[in-house]
């Protein structure tokens, strides 16, 4: 039977999962590991899970401190209400998990680092798809009849988990693949039970340790570009390499632990694992890569070219921006200092 | 701050060209300003762009990239595969706000310590007009090394 590390009546140790600035496709990769998560529950008491069972912060707040296992922890730190869930659970938790992109670094949300906060309410607020006719923003308090209510405040520059709280482990992904998902659950029961030994801290877990492309089962040549083209603008070719075929694939950048997923069908890499091992910035790593392969050595024939990719920044760093060395554009950060 | 702003340009060199044309500006007494920091690589294909936003997320104020003229690289092109991660890396940089100028490549063969020497005056010059970058993911320590005196 399992050990009882925490003191716990019922002998099980607590899970914990989270989630603050994400989509909650993380939460819906948990729950395709299919029968395993009959393995969660044999293993492990949830006792905070907001998508999955009603538990409230204040639940959280009166555990006492180090009492839950293992967290995983998904989503990035969009506002205050994000980091003080990233603190208590850092406090309350004995293994944090940056579980998904968003936490490890940044993801789809940390684009928005490119934009100063008008500019995202402005989009969310008073798009063409909004029926906001007085022009409501949000306000982070609002005297109601009842009193004042608060509602989380909004950060002018989006962070990672890691840059809030330490983080035992990423998980990287958008969302985790569901069979890394399931391995690394198995390995972490197997670890309560003595069976196995946990990687050291810091350590990447559910990926690979090579690129997409060692995955990637399309034939490779060499590569020359002369335009970059949009897949849907192509005549692809369905066995060879995307790259070679104009259409930027970040495969080469980019994370094994998918088994290549985009690329088999037919689709170029977009990053979501994250930079491939011993990479410290991964739109730069990408850039590298890229631009050795255009073809040319004439600057009016390489502007040219780079002109069919009219969105570097936001191609190369997709869902890395927030974990990249700027971690922001200029205007985003002038607003974070003023609100420092 | 009542002291004048000095900027912090990382200068990146080619073991084969430009380190060796700094080389011979000192020792042909050319002056240039104390404002640049020269680093050695083998060959400006060396340089990774990781290199270049490293040095501005760590409080440099412009990075200049140097390497041996097109057609003259000791590796055969790898010059050409720098020009050509420079002029993406400009581009990407221009779509986080900071000023395409604060990046410069500069061909210079060992022979040309003169034309390196006015090439990093002239960039020191430009990115002074500029004004400080301090990207906020600098140290604040950062702030001593503005404060080295012009030779």
């Amino acid at each position: 039977m399992t050990s009882n590390p925490d003191g716990n009546p019922n002998g099980k140790p607590k899970f914990a999962m989270c989630w603050a600035a994400s989509c909650g496709g993380c939460e819906i990769a948990v729950l395709n590991i299919h029968e395993k998560i009959l393995d969660v529950d044999q293993n492990f008491e949830v006792v905070f899970w907001p998508v999955a069972m009603d538990a409230k912060y204040k639940d959280v707040e009166a555990m006492p401190d180090g009492s839950i296992t293992l967290t995983l922890f998904n989503g990035s730190i969009r506002n205050d209400e994000n980091e003080h869930m990233a603190h208590l659970l850092r406090r309350k938790s004995k293994i944090l998990v940056a579980f998904g992109s968003c936490a490890c670094e940044g993801c789809i949300p940390g684009l928005a680092n490119f934009s100063t906060t008008q500019e995202i309410f402005d989009a969310a607020y008073a798009g063409i798809s909004t029926d906001n006719p007085n022009g409501i923003r949000p306000q982070s308090a609002w005297d109601a009849p009842e009193g004042t209510l608060h509602l989380p405040k909004f950060y002018p520059v989006l962070k990672t988990l890691d840059q809030v709280v330490p983080v035992d482990y990423y998980m990287p992904g958008c969302p985790p693949e569901s069979h890394q998902i399931g391995a690394v659950i198995d390995l972490v029961i197997q670890a309560l039970h003595g069976e196995a030994t946990l990687p050291p801290p810091g350590a990447v877990i559910g990926a690979g340790q090579s690129t997409v492309c060692d995955e990637c089962p399309r034939a490779r040549n060499v590569k020359k570009i002369t335009h970059f083209a949009r897949i849907q603008d192509a005549l692809i070719d369905p066995a060879l390499c995307l790259l070679e075929q104009g259409v930027l694939c970040n495969g080469i950048a980019t994370r094994s632990g998918c088994t290549a997923l985009c690329p088999k069908a037919g689709a170029a890499c977009v990053g979501c694992y994250g930079p491939a091992e011993g990479v410290l910035d991964y739109g730069a790593r990408l850039m590298t890569a890229v631009a050795s392969v255009i073809d040319s050595t004439d600057p009016a024939e390489i502007n040219r070219i780079l002109d069919s990719l009219p969105d570097p920044a936001g191609a190369f760093y997709r869902f890395n921006l927030a974990g990249s060395l700027l971690r922001a554009g200029k205007a985003a950060w002038a607003a974070d200092r003023v609100k420092a | 701050m009542t002291e004048a702003f000095e900027p912090v340009i990382v200068g990146f060199t080619c073991n084969w060209c430009s380190y060796r044309a700094a080389d011979l500006a000192g020792t042909a007494r050319i002056k240039y300003p104390p404002n640049i920091r020269l680093i050695r690589l083998m060959c400006s294909g060396r340089l990774d762009p990781t290199f270049v936003f490293k040095a501005f997320s760590s409080g440099a104020d412009g990075v200049m990239i140097t390497g041996c003229h097109p057609g003259e690289c000791h590796y055969v092109e790898q010059n050409y595969k720098a020009m050509r991660r420079f002029i993406l890396l400009q581009r990407t940089l221009a779509q986080f706000g900071i000023e395409p100028r604060r990046v410069r490549l500069v061909w210079a063969s060992a022979a040309e310590g003169h034309r390196l020497a006015e090439e990093i005056t002239n960039m020191v010059e430009e990115v002074r007009q500029l004004g400080p970058l301090n990207w906020p993911t600098a140290p604040d320590g950062v702030q001593v090394t503005r404060s080295v005196e012009a030779i």
